[in-house]
């Protein structure tokens, strides 16, 4: 079990064995919800912090109630990146939580590779919850999660991954842990917004969005990123939107059981329209409610937790 | 002080002698070298060793002027004489430009008292590495640089560097390139390919390298000047470079020993040890590399030895600096990973780190024959060890090769005459 070393950076290590273990995992979370009192105990007594170098009210939520309903003292730390630089380093801040009790660290950084980084300086499980370009595990996993849901299965479905790839993490873990689960996969996206080598993953890459769409079974409409684009690598948003935003016309191109996906926040009007947002086919709130449950999953698995003390 | 090294593997490239011979020296210089020489001197068992002329590092950042804490003259000739080195460039570093006699001569000042191997210094090309006036060439050749470099930036105008090589050629100066599309490299910190999408790092695509290494090789036709480009990286610049110097061009080059043995597929993000500058490349960069220097393309190895404090290396990736030392290690890990691999015969090898280097820059020694300084390294081929850069000399240990096997260690370094290193550990 790839969780079994109490920590979730990369969903480039998890086999699908570990994968189906965390999303039966978190289908038995979901039912929580249903009950009146939601609050499990599994988490009494543990300290899990979220250590969150970059803004975000999603993720950190979702991890914050993730953390509540299963009864762990949850306090959140917000660290402006413009203080890291002459600040406390990351091994310090390490050794200060682990003084602290920390004992589930959820981490978001702008550098690829801070969450291992973390995990080698402290004894505390660490979860990635985004770092740099490179991976983003939860946000994948409920992904998975919600096509698994929809479609029965993952394996063998086309999952399209349109945006902004070069810059995503989503896209990086996304693919990982769909060629593990056996989908066939497309990114689309400008070659600016392309990163090298995809293909050696098993990936096929494509600049024509109208081709793939209707070859598609998921499409996961990516947020455009436009903190992360100092430099002209698209010549404007107007135009972004005209090859690859997810527009009225195209909705017409996808098929009638395919599903949409977003991980939001989206910037609507540029890589999605509202009419695709409120389409039938989309799953985007169901994203964020599975979000919760997947969380609750991991933060469960990570801790030590047996599959069916959950099912219990 | 005579001495007398018995019965040892002498291999000397630059006359082509590969034999157990006996190596006699006296007064700081080779006397003789022959079989059954006798009663000579002090005789050292030099059984089962190889005996070979003292390294030359064409550069290693030696901490002074400005990184002290990190690496000094002293802490830094010592790693170099512990690591077989008998003579090092020391390379400018950004915090203080050698770019005026007074800080050559301070290099010179400070190694001649600190020093233990020889030093020679490497001064700027441009005031304060600013890439736009040209330094006092004649001045700070008088004081002692031997090559003009201008650290781990190209010159950004051609315009500035084609006057920089036409001076240094009157001056009688080897200008040494660093070769990188500032722009193209952008906030890039590793190279790019499958494996900066991996890890999610940005990349320096070989381009920025190969588009510096083709303007700076037709500038140097232009101005027939001696250019030298320092850690080529890529199998595109190999392949530029191959090209020229058919032509004629008067180019040189080096790699260094970490790009002839690690790649991009080693880099992990969470380790910042694994960052440098050029970037690890690919494997089949890697085979170029090592055919460049099998048929002259590539003249020299260097080590591009840049210390770095343990604070400033174990910090996310993208916020390290670059670089890695590798003054103690680049003879083991290529005895280990080139020669015993069967990429570079052994006299290939010591040719690119000792003669090479001496004649590229006109410096004494790099040989064994008579009359040339007694700067003499044995090593042990069958001394094996793990690496542990705790033990080291070097004040920084900044390297991803810790804990790594390799097999053929430098035992004995002597310069001009005077043993600094025996039995592996340095004397003075």
């Amino acid at each position: 079990m790839g969780l079994a070393r109490r920590n979730l950076i990369r969903m480039r290590d998890l086999s699908a064995a570990d994968i189906q273990q965390i999303l039966s995992t978190a289908a038995a979370c979901k039912d929580i919800f249903s009950r009146e009192v939601k609050k499990m105990p599994t988490l009494r007594g543990q300290v899990m912090v979220n250590l969150f170098y970059e803004p975000s009210t999603r993720t950190r939520t979702s991890f914050e109630l993730a953390g509540k309903w299963m009864s762990a003292d949850v306090v959140n730390i917000a660290v402006a990146t413009s203080s890291v630089v002459k600040g406390e380093s990351l091994t310090d801040t390490a050794k200060t939580l682990e003084s602290l009790g920390a004992d589930i660290v959820v981490i978001r950084h702008p550098s690829a590779g801070a969450p291992a980084l973390l995990a080698r300086s402290i004894r505390a499980a660490v979860i990635n919850a985004g770092d740099g370009m490179h991976e983003h595990p939860t946000q994948a996993l409920l992904d998975l999660f919600t096509i698994q849901e929809a479609k029965g299965t993952v394996a063998d479905l086309h999952v399209v991954i349109v945006g902004d790839i070069l810059h995503s993490r989503v896209a990086r873990s996304n693919i990982w842990g769909l060629r593990t689960l056996g989908a066939r996969v497309t990114v689309v996206g400008p070659p600016t917004l392309m990163p090298p080598g995809l293909e050696e993953l098993g990936v096929r890459v494509s600049y024509d969005l109208d081709r793939v769409l209707p070859e598609a079974d998921v499409v996961n409409v990516l947020r455009i990123q436009r903190e992360r684009q100092p430099t002209a690598l698209i010549p404007s948003l107007r135009e972004y939107t005209r090859y690859f935003g997810l527009t009225r016309e195209r909705l017409e191109r996808l098929r009638p059981d395919a599903l949409i996906l977003h991980p939001g926040p989206a910037n609507l009007g540029v890589e999605i329209v509202q009419e695709a947002v409120d389409d039938p086919r989309a799953r985007i709130h169901d994203q964020v409610t599975n979000g919760v449950a997947v969380r609750m999953a991991v933060l469960y698995l990570v801790t030590g937790g047996r599959h069916d003390a959950v099912a219990a | 002080m005579r001495w007398l090294l018995k019965g040892g593997r002498v291999v000397d490239p630059a006359q082509g002698i590969d034999a157990v011979l006996d190596v006699l020296v006296a007064d700081g210089r080779v006397v003789e070298l022959g079989q059954d020489l006798s009663g000579a001197g002090e005789v050292v068992d030099c059984q089962g060793k190889v005996v070979v002329p003292g390294l030359i590092d064409l550069r290693a950042h030696l901490g002074e002027p400005g990184r002290e804490l990190a690496e000094t003259i002293a802490s830094g000739t010592r790693a170099a004489a512990a690591g077989g080195f008998t003579a090092v460039c020391a390379r400018p570093g950004r915090e203080l430009a050698v770019d005026n006699a007074g800080w050559v001569s301070f290099v010179r000042e400070r190694a001649r008292q600190d020093g233990v191997v020889k030093v020679y210094p490497l001064a700027a090309v441009t005031k304060g590495y600013a890439g736009d006036e040209l330094v006092e060439m004649g001045d700070l050749k008088a004081a002692g640089a031997v090559a003009l470099y201008d650290g781990d930036r190209s010159l950004a105008r051609a315009g500035v560097m084609r006057r920089a090589l036409e001076y240094a050629r009157m001056v009688g100066l080897p200008v040494m390139v660093h070769c990188e599309d500032a722009d193209l490299a952008g906030p890039g910190v590793m190279h790019e390919g499958l494996y900066s999408t991996i890890n999610g790092l940005a990349g320096i695509p070989a381009a920025a390298e190969e588009i510096v290494v083709a303007r700076d090789l037709m500038l140097a036709q232009l101005t027939g000047a001696r250019l030298h480009i320092a850690h080529v990286s890529t199998a595109g610049s190999v392949a530029l470079i191959r090209a020229a110097k058919a032509r004629g061009v008067a180019v040189t080059a080096d790699v260094t020993a970490h790009h002839l043995v690690l790649t991009d597929a080693d880099v992990q993000p969470d380790d910042a040890n694994w960052k440098v500058r050029p970037p690890l490349r690919t494997s089949a960069d890697v085979e170029a590399l090592l055919e460049g220097l099998r048929d002259g393309t590539i003249d020299c190895i260097a080590t591009d030895h840049e210390p770095h404090l343990e604070e400033d290396k174990q910090v996310e990736f993208d916020r390290a600096p670059f670089g890695i030392i590798g003054l103690e290690t680049a003879l083991p890990l290529l005895l280990t990973r080139v020669v015993a691999a069967g990429s570079l015969s052994l006299n290939e090898l010591i040719a690119r780190l000792s003669w090479h280097p001496a004649r590229m820059l006109g410096l004494p020694g790099g040989t064994l024959a008579p009359g040339s300084p007694a700067d003499i390294t044995v090593i042990d081929p069958e001394r094996e060890r793990v690496y542990d850069p705790k033990q080291g000399y070097s004040r920084s240990r900044n390297t991803p090769l810790a804990g790594w096997r390799l097999k053929g260690w430098p035992v004995a370094t002597m310069v001009d005459g005077r043993w600094v290193v025996q039995q592996g550990r340095v004397l003075v």
